[in-house]
This record gives structure tokens, sequence and C-alpha cells, in this order.
């Protein structure tokens, strides 16, 4: 549970960072550390710098910009939770916010951090990508906008280029009904499966550890869309999800419980 | 005199008053072992087997010997010369019992994933860690025996010397014929198979140690996060050939240890030899995923539990077979946890006729040892759930089946079966107390009409009854038992010429706030306030003397000795006072820290004056010593009793198969009570380990003897978030066993706990048909459950 030795640098500004990372191809963003530095201690992954952009001063935010909330990468998962414009705009967010992990977790990772480490087992990616989020990148060749539905490209993989730097995740409001379903053993566990659904002018349902990346529970977003009830739904909810099997849940048990969740997320919705 | 002969004076026993531990622990002044700033210390890392099973075929160091910082890397064959004995196993339980030489390094052949192989020391941990990584060792990998069901039929040999999987057998059968006939007459019969899964005890602290030699060369200071540094300097002696007076064994603060420190580890002696060799402090501290698979895990044994009964549920025999699972090496006192729960298996109820047999096998695991309850909890667990399925056979309620067979309270002492003699309880009223509290029928009724509705939240109620033989021991019934040493405590009352009070134990606390109790022990027996008492303990140089903390010993038997000793040094300061007095010792009372003439009361000498007098001695008595100071060691007569009623109430989603422990109530006679809310303390985190047994933990092992959940993402230790707030109750019958009436309660609350949740678990789905789940209950596990027996129907 030592990591390998690796040179680490502190950057001031966004374009420092990227100068940084442009300038060594094993370098990588050191954000909250609470994914990134687990996976150094197992020596899964062996990153040759860390570029630490935990002090970049105007990456910490919230603010309402027209029809959307714009967050900034290094909002921490506490302020996400407490924040009164999210509560207000996009509740499902300071709702899985609150659950992620435990307290100190939570006042350490970053939703930039969770986003960019693009883990299906995580919180906050299915519920981006059900909400439809957008991810602002800035790289050497500028700035540019992502849609969450093509962020998430595969396992701990994704749309970032190892010199882009995500700097802001812009969050649609209008979502007025949510529901959150994480199903674990312990409070501060990662999900077994867990179900993300938001009611706006549609419904959207993301899921949690159905697959190596986020999902969208298509199935039943298309059966919902078609008319269908709540148990009709929920009943085909697992099509098209790849669960794997552990130590918590074979495969089989991840499949039935996708169905259990989705159902009681949208019987909350109403 | 006894307990009860200072009326006058103010009663601090019984007081709940904070722990005076808690201020350097949560502040961070307490130093643990790893804390320790040693100078030049050279760092350990150990190369364990990642296998299970297998021949070491070679092993390269040549790289690893020339990474930067690399002082040494020795192979289990360099050191061979270091010992004079094997790692210790203090508990043979039979004459014939087999154990295997097992040194602190592997030599041909490994025995369990985990097990050291090479042992590399460096100038800082990070350079010993890449040494590590850099020294090869190739293996012949060989089949491991993982299973006891497939360990007792001896197809595949853990131990490839060993012509079976069987370390030994073990029986008590007081009378065969009448377990025998009770068998053939019974009305009813109950014939279970359980298992104890294996733990992984989790102290928050890991094993941590650091040896300083001192720089003259002769002798060895040992810093270790253990529980038992009395014991570890015998042993330390015995295996390194070091004579005792050389070695002095420090336990600093200590983060808990559950059992898993009451342990002689490799990594101890390693420290230890290569001090001695590189002549140089050498230090180890184990990462927490390494030592979830070095550090003994608890637990581990098959059961298969009979009783017989009357039409009435009069349980007239209980026949017991186990399988008990040794890991791949008999720790310290590994064979023995079995025995400890050997004469329990009747439980709190009068039973005639018994028969209990072990066999303890050898797997190709890590070690196990004793861990919280060692023995007691397994019992429980047997004599429980089989009441419970006694009583669905009999379509009787669980709590009646347990008033019919209790033990009455007028029948104390109680002379069992199994030969023990239980000292005091009050079965019944435990029971009563506790139903009460939870509100029994309502429950039950609660039960039935969410029954009726359909309801797929489920609710079920389970009830356990829990005796438990603690206060280790006395001597003499351990030597019946084979155990290797005695079971007595030391203390020294010390008063000082300022008449502040030093209290020298030979406990070694670990959490347990025995700083705080035996103050006020002293304090209460004294009339002083426990701030002017000061308890010293964990140092062989402090403490010459002692046995060491675990099976919830400390009180009963040496805040016995402290009593006693507190008890002498009155009876000194006495004379002194009638010397001094010029009166007859027996015209004398003791009252508020004062001798004073009976009947005259302002006629008094402060016990301040006298303490100051005996530093002088200016003036004492013809044939008394000078200083107030009295040394006892305390060998108690009998083991004490705790025992309870705990009933947990789940609720259990049907659509899932989530366990939720929706409330919890436990009645505990743990005798008197020093300080109520260290009582409760130790009750709290008892429960908690019983239920993450019952609900959460358990070590997994794939196919080839890999340890699937080394971290604690992964083995899941409950957390306050996961359960209610305990609503704890107490009866109070004291112990005769010893003068304070204590029994001890360190491991009560884990003892009672996992039989009332699964009972609970498995009551809420009886009407499903559902008999038994297996521990943990894990939702998949229940969900499954509930299908088959759904399906079945
Ligand atoms: C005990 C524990 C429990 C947890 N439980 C949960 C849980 O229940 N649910 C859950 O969702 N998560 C959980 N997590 C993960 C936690 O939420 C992490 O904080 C989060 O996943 C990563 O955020 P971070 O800021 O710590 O990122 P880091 O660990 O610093 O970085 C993660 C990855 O993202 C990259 N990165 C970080 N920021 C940026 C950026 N701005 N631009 C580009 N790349 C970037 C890094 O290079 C790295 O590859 C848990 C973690 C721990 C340690």
């Amino acid at each position: 549970m030592y990591p390998s030795s690796f040179d680490y640098r502190r950057a001031s500004s966004v374009q420092e960072a990227i100068a940084m990372l442009s300038s060594d191809e094993d370098a990588k963003v050191l954000a909250g550390g609470h994914s990134l530095i687990p996976l150094m201690k197992l020596r899964l992954a062996s990153p040759s710098m860390l570029v630490d952009i935990g002090r970049i001063s105007n990456l910490s935010y919230v603010r309402k910009e027209g029809s959307q909330v714009a967050i900034g990468a290094l909002t921490r998962h506490r302020d996400v939770e407490t924040s009164e414009l999210l509560a207000h705009e996009v509740p499902i967010l300071s709702k899985v916010a609150g659950q992620i992990g435990d307290p100190s977790v939570r006042h350490v990772g970053t939703i930039g951090g969770s986003t960019a480490h693009g883990d299906g087992a995580a919180d906050f990616p299915a519920a981006l990508l059900a909400l439809g989020a957008t991810m602002v990148a800035e790289g050497p060749s500028g700035r540019r906008e992502i849609a969450a539905s093509e962020f998430f490209k595969g396992f701990l993989e994704t749309a970032l280029a190892p010199d882009e730097i995500l700097t802001e995740i812009r969050v649609p409001t209008g979502f007025t009904k949510y529901a959150f379903q994480k199903f674990n053993r312990r409070a501060q566990d990662w999900a077994i499966v867990g179900v993300v659904a938001v009611r706006g002018e549609r419904t959207n349902v993301g899921f949690i550890n159905m697959g190596p990346t986020p999902l969208r529970a298509t199935a039943v977003e298309e059966r919902l869309s078609a008319g269908a009830s709540v148990e009709e739904a929920a009943a085909v909810a697992d099509e098209g999800t790849s669960p794997s099997a552990d130590i918590n849940a074979s495969v089989e048990y991840r499949r039935h419980l996708a169905r259990v969740l989705v159902k009681r997320a949208l019987s909350e919705l109403g | 005199m006894t307990m009860t002969d200072s009326p006058q004076q103010e009663r601090i026993i019984g007081e709940r008053r904070l722990r005076r531990e808690d201020p350097g622990l949560l502040s961070g002044e307490n130093r643990f072992s790893d804390d320790l700033v040693v100078p030049g210390a050279l760092h350990l890392v150990l190369v364990r087997s990642p296998h299970a099973h297998a021949k070491i075929l070679h092993v390269d160091a040549n790289a690893a010997r020339s990474m930067p910082g690399v002082v040494a890397v020795l192979t289990g064959q360099d050191l061979q010369s270091e010992w004079a004995a094997p790692m210790p196993c203090a508990w043979p339980v039979t004459p014939d019992m087999k154990n295997p030489a097992h040194y602190p390094l592997a030599t041909e052949y490994v025995h369990y994933a985990g097990e050291c192989v090479v042992a590399v020391v460096a100038r800082s941990q990070i350079e010993a860690v890449d040494a590590a990584g850099a020294v090869i060792v190739e293996y012949e990998e060989l089949t491991p025996v993982l299973d006891l069901e497939d360990a007792v039929t001896d197809a595949s040999l853990a131990h490839e010397e060993l012509d079976s999987n069987a370390s030994f057998v073990w029986s008590l059968d007081p009378n065969p014929e009448a377990v025998e006939a009770a068998f053939r007459e019974a009305a009813v019969t109950v014939s279970e198979r359980y298992v104890q899964q294996r733990l992984i005890p989790a102290a928050m602290e890991p094993r941590a140690m650091v040896v300083v030699p001192s720089p003259m060369g002769g002798d060895y200071t040992v810093y270790s996060a253990t529980q038992i540094p009395h014991v570890l300097r015998v042993m330390l002696a015995l295996t390194t050939g070091i004579p005792e007076t050389k070695l002095r064994v420090v336990a600093p603060s200590v983060g808990g240890g559950f059992g898993s420190k009451l342990d002689v580890y490799a990594e101890e002696l390693l420290c230890l030899v290569l001090a001695r060799r590189l002549r140089q402090p050498v230090r180890f501290t184990e990462e927490r995923g390494e030592g979830t698979m070095a550090t003994i895990h608890g637990r581990g044994q098959v059961q298969y539990m009979e009783l017989a009964a009357n039409a009435d549920g009069k349980v007239t025999a209980v026949r017991v077979k186990l399988l008990a699972d040794m890991g791949a090496y008999l720790q310290l006192v590994t064979p023995g946890v079995p025995l400890l729960g050997a004469f329990l298996y009747h439980g709190v109820y009068d039973i005639g006729a018994y028969s209990f047999t072990c066999t303890g096998l050898f797997t190709n695991k890590t070690p196990t040892d004793a861990y919280r309850g060692a023995g007691r909890p397994e019992a429980t667990y047997a004599i429980e759930r089989a009441m419970d399925t006694l009583a669905r056979k009999l379509a009787m309620d669980p709590a009646e089946i347990r008033r019919r067979n209790f033990i009455a309270a007028e029948k104390f002492p109680y002379e069992s079966v199994a030969g023990l003699v239980f000292d005091s309880g009050s079965y019944q009223e435990n029971l009563a107390k506790a139903l009460d509290r939870a509100g029994y029928a309502e429950l039950r009724a609660e039960q039935q009409r969410r029954r009726a509705a359909g309801d797929p939240r489920r609710l079920g109620i389970g009830v356990s009854c829990y005796v438990e033989m603690c206060g280790l021991a006395p001597s003499r019934v351990l030597a019946s038992l084979n155990y290797g040493a005695g079971g007595w405590e030391a203390a020294t009352v010390r008063i000082l010429p300022t008449s502040k009070v030093q209290v020298v134990t030979g406990t070694a606390p670990h959490g347990q706030g025995h700083e705080t109790s035996w103050s006020m022990i002293v304090a209460d027996k004294l009339g002083i306030s426990p701030d002017d008492v000061e308890v010293l303990h964990s140092d062989t140089a402090i403490a010459p003397h002692g046995m060491d903390t675990y099976g919830s010993r400390s009180l009963s038997v040496g805040g016995t000795a402290i009593y006693l000793a507190t008890e002498r040094v009155i009876e000194k300061a006495l004379k002194i006072a009638a010397h001094q007095m010029e009166v007859a010792e027996e015209d004398l009372e003791y009252v508020g820290a004062s001798f004073r003439v009976k009947g005259s009361p302002d006629q008094q000498l402060p016990l301040a004056a006298i303490a100051f007098e005996a530093f002088t001695a200016h003036n004492l008595p013809d044939g008394v010593e000078p200083n107030l100071e009295a040394s006892i060691s305390w060998d108690p007569p009998n083991f004490t009793f705790p025992n309870g009623t705990h009933i947990a109430v789940v609720e259990v989603d049907e659509e899932t198969g989530r366990v939720q422990l929706e409330r919890y109530i436990a009645v505990d006679d743990c005798g008197n009570q020093i300080n109520p809310m260290i009582v409760e303390g130790q009750v709290h985190g008892g429960i908690t380990q019983g239920v993450a047994q019952a609900l959460y933990e358990e070590a997994l092992y794939d196919a080839s003897g890999q340890l699937l959940n080394a971290s604690l993402a992964d083995y899941l230790v409950p957390s306050a978030a996961e359960l209610p707030s305990f609503e704890l109750g107490s009866t109070v019958t004291p112990s005769p066993t010893n003068p304070l009436g204590v029994k001890g309660v360190g491991e009560a609350g884990t003892i009672g706990s996992a039989p009332a949740v699964i009972n609970a678990v498995v009551d809420a789905l009886a009407d499903l048909g559902v008999t038994d789940c297996p521990m943990p209950a894990t939702p998949e596990r229940v969900y499954s459950l509930i299908q088959q027996a759904t399906a079945a129907r």
C-alpha cells in the first residue's frame, strides 16, 4: 500500500496545469485524490507526476446560468450536498452527494474528480448522465463542451484527453421530481446497484454499477414514453445492462435489484 | 473487611465517571507503537506467500540486496540458527495433539497466503517495500485444504508431513448412557448444522512493534501493540533464547485487540532477532491489507448440534460435534478456543445429559485464535438457534420454551452437567425484563398484522439468552485443561509519602478503561478521590508480574487483586495508626480516609499522616517495615458467569433480502458494576461485533485460498450508521467468586447478539417455511432463501 515514487507539482491556474500535463505523458491530475491515491497505493496507477489542481482558487462554485447550473470541477461533494441553489434547481445532485462515501470522503472528493474518473460504480456520473449534463474541458487547443452521453467511454475511460482538464459541469434545471435509490450494505459503501430517476418534461433514469460505465436505463425510458406503467417499465429495467459479479452480488441479483430499485424510484417520482 | 462495611463513606464504585483515558486518546496525545520515534530504527518488511499451499523452490534475493537503503534480506534458512524453539502454542489440549513446527519465516513449504517467507530490512519503510518487491520466490503450488468438511476427510493434506488434517480430538462425555437414553426416549429431537464463518478481528490500530537493543548490548526493550506484554516476554525468551531478565516488554497505547493481539507473532520475533543480529533498533508496522491475512482470524467452525426434548418442550440432552478450523498453524491458544465453549453448549438451561466432541483441523488459511468471546459465542449461537428450532417444532413461543428450561434462580451455585459451578444468576428475570422492555406482545401483534397484510417489510423478533464463563481463571482448572500457564493476577498498591496512590496492575488495557475503573476501586476503598490514584501498567519493568488482558478477566481477577492489595495496605496503616494513637487496633475504624476511635470520631489520624510516617519511619511499631505498600497475586477460586437476555427486532425487505436491525434490547447481568458507563460501552461494542458476525462480516476465500476481502472497503465492519440505539438494562446478582461481586462484561455483548439477530431473521421468514439462515445474512443470501422457500410452497 505504498505508491511507487512520483513527482509532485502544484498548479496555480488551469493554464499552468495544462502546461504541466503537456510536458509529461504519464502525468495525472490530482484533485481530491480519493480515487486516484487508492489506485496508486495498490500500484494500479503509477503516474510519473501528479499535477495538483486542488489549490486553483476559481474552480469551486455553483452558479445559475440561464436554464443551467454551472458547477466548478473542484466543488466538493459536501458543497454540492449543501448548496441552496442546487437544492432548489437540481435537487437530485444534492441528494446524491449526501450519500457518497462518508463525511471525510465528502469533504475532500470533488465532483470533477468523480466525473473525470468515470467509474461506472460511482454516483455522480450516473446522475449527470440522467440529467443530460454537459462537461466543459480545457486543453492545449482551448475549451470544448462534451455531452454526458458522449463523455463516459469505457471502464474508467472518458472523452477527456490526457492533457485536458475538466473545469466545469453544466446541469439543466427543470427536473423537479427526483428519486435516488442506492442499494448498499453500509451507509459508507459504494452502491451495489443504484438508480437515479429525474422527471421534468420527460423521465430519465440512470444506473450505477450495472456495467463498466454509468448507464441510462434506456429500456425503462422508452417504455415510459410509450405509456407503460411503472411496473411494466421496471420489469425490463435490466435490459441492455451488463453488470458484473463480485463479492457483493451475482449478476442475476444485480439485475433483480435493478428492477426493484427502478420500480421504487419511479414510484417515488409519483 | 468487605465492600459493605464502610457505610458512612461516599461510594465511588457504581458512579458513572468519564474515562480518564479519553482526553489523551481523543486529542492524539497518546503514543501508539508506530508513533514512537526511535532514531536509527531499521524497517522490516516481509515478503509473504501469495499461495495458500506451496513448496518453496528457490529464493532469489540478489536484486533486492543491492537496492538503495537495504541492510539485509534474509530467508528462513538464513535465520534458522536464531531460534531456540519454534513459535509457541501454550495450549496442547491433548497429549497427542499434532503441532507442526512453525517458524517466523517459512523454510521449505508455505501453508497459507500471507505467511512470511523473506525478511527485508532497510533504512526506510519505502526502501524496504521496494526491495521486497524485487525478491523473487519460485514456488511449486500444492492443493490447498480450505473447507472444514473436506479437511476432515483427509482427501488432501494441509501439512504434507502429517498423515491427517486433524490436530486433535477433544471430548467431554460425562454421561454417555444418559445421552443415548434421552435421544431414544425423546418426543422431539433437533438436529442442525451451523457454520461459524471466519472473522477478521480488525482492531482499529494495526499491529506495530519496535525492538530497541541497549547501546551497550545485552538487553532489549520490545515495544509492541500487544494485549499480553507479560506472556509475550516469557515467550520471546523461550523462543529466542534471550534471558527473560534481558527483556523488557512495553505495550504503549494499544488501539484495540479483540484477541488478535493476544498472540506471539512472527514479526515480533523477527524484530527481536534482527535487532540482536544487526545491533540496531528494528521496527515493523503492518499494513491493513497484510494484517487481514497475517493477524489471526476468529471463529471458523462447523457445528452439528442436537437436542432431545419432551413433548412439553423440556430439553433432556444436548449432543454436539464440532469441526474447528485451526488454520495453518497453532498459534498461542488456538486449540483451546473451542474448549472455552465446550462446557456451555447447554446454555442457560438445566439439562442433565451432555456430550461434546471437537475435532481441531488444519487448513491452508490464516491461523485462527481467540477472538472476542472465544468459544462462547459459538456455543451460545448453537444452543440458542437450536432452542428456536425446538420451539418451532413444538409450535411454542421462543420465550416460553426458554422459560421452561432455565436453571432456576434458587439452584445457584449450580453444578452443571459439564462440570462447572455457575456462580449466580436470575435467568427468568433477565428474560422477563427484556421482553417487557421490548414490548414483546405488541411486537408479535405487529408481526401478525404485517403478515396478514402481505407487507413486504417483514418483521422478525429474535430472542437469545446466554451465560458465559469468564474471569480466566483458576490456575488449577487451567492445569486440568492442559493450559500452559496460570490464571492469577498481580497488583501492587502503594501510598506515596504525599499520600498520592500508585497502583500497579498486571492487566494490559487496550481500550477497556482499566485506569478509570481501577482508580475507582482503590479510591472507593480508601475514601479518597480517584484523581489521587495513578494506575501503572503494560510495562514489564514497572509491572513485573501479570497475566494480561483477555477473556473478560481483568476486573474479576485483576480488579479483585487490586481490591485485596488495598485492603492489605489499610491493614498495615491500621497497625501504624494504632501505634501512633496509642489505642488497640480493634478500637479503630477506617472512615473517610481517616482512622478514628470508635465512638469518639474527633480522635482521628488521617491516612495522609500515616503515609508520611511510613515514609520517615521515625515511629513505627515493632516489626512493621517502612513504606505503605502491598503486593498481591490473586488466583480466583472459580470462573465468573455473566449472563443475560438479548432481543433483536429486524425488518427484512422481502423484495431485496435486505435485513435492517430496527431495535436491540439487552439485559445483562455482569454482577456489580464499577462504572456503569464503561459497562454500557463494552456492551455497545460487544453487541456491534456480534451483529457484525450475524449480518456483515466474513473472510471470503476463492478456490485457490486467496483472501478476497483483505481491505476494509470489502470486509464490512459495520459502523454506528448501520445500528439502532441499543436499549440496555441489567440485572445484578453479585458473584460470590470475588469480594467485589463482579463478573466481567468485555465479551457478553458479542456472545448474546449473533443468535438474537439470526433468530430474528429466521423468525421474519418462518411463515414462508424458512428454518435457517447462514451467517452473515447478506441481502443476496436472504433474498435467495425467500425465493427458495416461496418456490417450495
Ligand atoms: C472510502 C471511500 C468511499 C467512497 N465512496 C464513494 C461512493 O459511495 N460513491 C461514489 O461515487 N464515490 C465514492 N468514492 C469516490 C469519491 O467520491 C472520490 O472523491 C471521487 O470519485 C474522485 O474525486 P477526487 O476529487 O477525489 O478525484 P481524484 O482522486 O483526485 O481523481 C480521480 C481521477 O480523475 C482525474 N481528475 C480529477 N480531477 C480532474 C479534472 N478536473 N480534470 C481532469 N481529470 C481530473 C484524476 O487524474 C484521476 O484520474 C469513495 C472514495 C473513498 C476513498
